[in-house]
């Protein structure tokens, strides 16, 4: 049984400060945007910014409204109030230096690949010079010339993206682009991911696989219910890792750890000590607690995955301690 | 692409312009089966029912629809020209190019592709009007095909049967072209209508067919005969009128069901163009106003 967090001690010495990094300007800004649809609320106040060059999670669960936002950022969809600028003006006007992939490929079935990518050149005043170099960075370029109908659901996926970018895009908007895919399909549209996000593109993703936006966008907004529930770095979303320590006297370690990180970030939970640390820290811990003749029987890290935050905030309980979270998920284990 | 700048500091992209788009809705007109299907179907139509079967039934020295042999001859001469490639377009070739009318823009819907061509950046009237020339250029070369084609096969039985060939003139061939292209784009266009307002292929087709096919022809039929509200109502019917305007350009008795000058020609055309251009200002209306959820 797990019991709750024992604060231990009290806080020491100055605060850390964080060197202060220059904000890039903001390509995506949303102010109180709202959908209504009837009596519905699908996207409620939602007021979030997304900066130049950054990979942006948009994450939620079913009918959050990330969707339904994507779309109103795209002009496809009318806010009933509040605004949105893409890329410096209103949302919808701006379309022209966007690519999207909305809610899966929408594509001629009957066309081959290349055919609806020219009819899409055509589209956006795009040469057909671009065609080739799109096929060849999703991998498409030896099916090309078969039927979107006969395409497998990645190779569909990346032809979307393939359209997403026919542009040159500076500012890329990607919709649950691994949705409906087998792992195959998924490695091939991360792989893409990655070049995208390397490219330097301002990337929007709205995605179910928190893994891959742990590891590939800079920010997260999460929704649900259409609102937002917080905008983060990723890392301060996740916050600070937890080391578990099985040390004996528990009192000396507690106040090593004190002395060490601060009363914040030291619990003490089920007879071990609990400390917010980052990994570059578990061996200082070790040494000043060895130092200080006190007995290390066990040391592990235990950092929080974003899947866990996002489990936390989704289910209502945004406020939980961050080491709740664990305990959460074996409630919902155990249902 | 525009020198404009934006807020954000990045150079201003357009969308592709209006012949840019014609050009693309051209290359999946043309690549698309259904679209040769229907239009290819009903010149074929036309012929055999204008000219083949009566020309056969010529040949086998019976009448055909009481007519006849030598006057069923004279039905499939050059000098009837006009009326022999048109004659269907009021009635089954009407329901075939409202139903490629529906397929071009229901299908849209389904496939999700609207949103996908929207997200290239086009106005939605650009986008609506790309589809609607290039829908036209299509029936355009329709109609100037079942022209020829009947203008080929009227020769060869002229020739045949030493026969006088007397062709239309100028003028009437051109009344007749551009008659016979008034009435395919009211029909392809109310399809798109249809296709928009129910965001589908399958409803859209299914109560177009009816209509044409079924409802007016109840009204005509049945119910004007016996109703005065509705002998007055046919007058504004979109077949009925089509029927007229072809009877009209026809210039003579033409026996194809549906083509029966209820209303005179000029006051056709008029109702046609009303139905073509009330039909695109919905269907614009729509497809701006309407969120693509």
């Amino acid at each position: 049984m797990t019991t709750a967090p024992e604060t231990v001690g009290r806080p020491t010495g100055p605060a850390p400060t964080v060197p202060a990094t220059p904000v890039a300007e903001p390509v995506v800004v949303t102010d109180r945007l709202t959908k209504r649809y009837g009596k519905r609320t699908v996207v409620d106040a939602l007021s979030l910014e997304v900066r130049r060059g950054e990979v942006f999670g948009f994450l939620g669960p079913n009918g959050a409204g990330k969707t339904t936002t994507l779309r109103m950022l795209l002009g496809l969809v009318r806010p009933t109030s509040g605004s949105a600028t893409v890329l410096g003006r209103p949302a919808g006007t701006s379309v022209a230096e966007v690519g999207a992939l909305v809610e899966g490929p929408g594509l001629y079935p009957y066309l081959s690949g290349r055919d609806n990518l020219r009819v899409l050149a055509r589209y956006a005043g795009v040469g057909a010079g671009r065609i080739d170099a799109v096929l060849d960075t999703v991998d498409l370029t030896d099916r090309a010339g078969d039927r979107f109908g006969t395409y497998s659901l990645g190779m569909k996926q990346r032809l979307g993206i393939a359209a997403a970018l026919l542009k040159d895009p500076a500012l890329v908007v990607l919709d649950e682009p691994t949705n409906g895919l087998d792992p195959a399909g998924i490695s091939e549209v991360r792989g893409l991911l990655r070049r995208l996000a390397g490219e330097g593109r301002t990337v929007v993703l709205s995605s179910h696989l928190l893994g891959e936006v742990e590891h590939l966008c800079d920010r997260v907004a999460v929704v649900a219910s259409g609102r937002l529930l917080v905008e983060s770095t990723v890392e301060d979303l996740r916050g600070l890792g937890r080391l578990v320590v099985d040390a004996r006297p528990l009192d000396t370690a507690a106040a090593v750890a004190v002395r060490l990180l601060g009363p914040d970030r030291v619990s003490v939970v089920d007879g071990a000590l609990h400390l917010q640390t980052s990994p570059g820290e578990t061996a200082a811990v070790n040494r000043a607690l060895v130092l200080a003749d006190v007995d290390v029987t066990g040391l592990r890290q235990e950092a929080r995955t974003l899947e866990e935050v996002f489990l936390q905030l989704t289910d209502g309980d945004a406020d939980l301690p961050p080491d709740a979270a664990p305990a959460r998920r074996t409630r919902r284990g155990d249902r | 692409m525009s020198a404009a700048t934006a807020v954000a500091g990045l150079p201003v992209r357009t969308s592709g312009s209006l012949p840019s788009i014609v050009r693309a809705e051209l290359l999946k007109l043309g690549r698309r089966p259904a679209t040769w299907v229907l239009l290819g179907l009903w010149p074929a139509l036309q012929l055999v029912f204008s000219l083949l079967i009566p020309y056969i039934s010529y040949r086998r020295g019976s009448s055909f629809e009481g007519i006849p042999p030598e006057q069923v001859l004279a039905t499939t001469l050059p000098d009837r020209l006009v009326g022999n490639a048109l004659s269907g377009l009021p009635l089954f070739g009407g329901a075939l190019l409202l139903t490629l009318g529906a397929l071009l823009a229901g299908s849209e819907y389904g496939w999700g592709t609207l949103k996908t061509l929207l997200a290239q950046g086009p106005r939605r009237t650009t986008v609506l009007a790309g589809q609607v020339l290039a829908l036209l250029t299509v029936l355009a070369g329709t109609v100037a095909f079942s022209l020829a084609l009947t203008a080929g096969a009227s020769a060869l039985i002229a020739g045949a049967e030493g026969a006088p060939a007397d062709w239309p003139g100028l003028g009437e061939l051109a009344r007749g072209f551009g008659g016979g292209l008034l009435v395919a784009a009211t029909w392809g266009v109310l399809g798109m209508l249809l296709g928009t307002a129910l965001r589908g292929t399958a409803l859209a087709i299914g109560l177009g067919l009816v209509w044409v096919l079924a409802v007016e022809s109840l009204v005509v039929n049945v119910a004007a005969p016996l109703l005065e509200v509705f002998d007055t109502l046919q007058r504004a019917l979109p077949g009925v009128n089509a029927g007229s305007l072809v009877a009209a350009l026809a210039g003579g008795t033409v026996r194809t069901p549906g083509v029966v000058a209820v209303v005179d020609g000029a006051q056709a055309a008029w109702v046609l163009g009303a139905f073509l251009a009330g039909a695109i200002a919905l269907t614009g209306l729509l497809l701006v106003r309407r969120d693509l959820s």
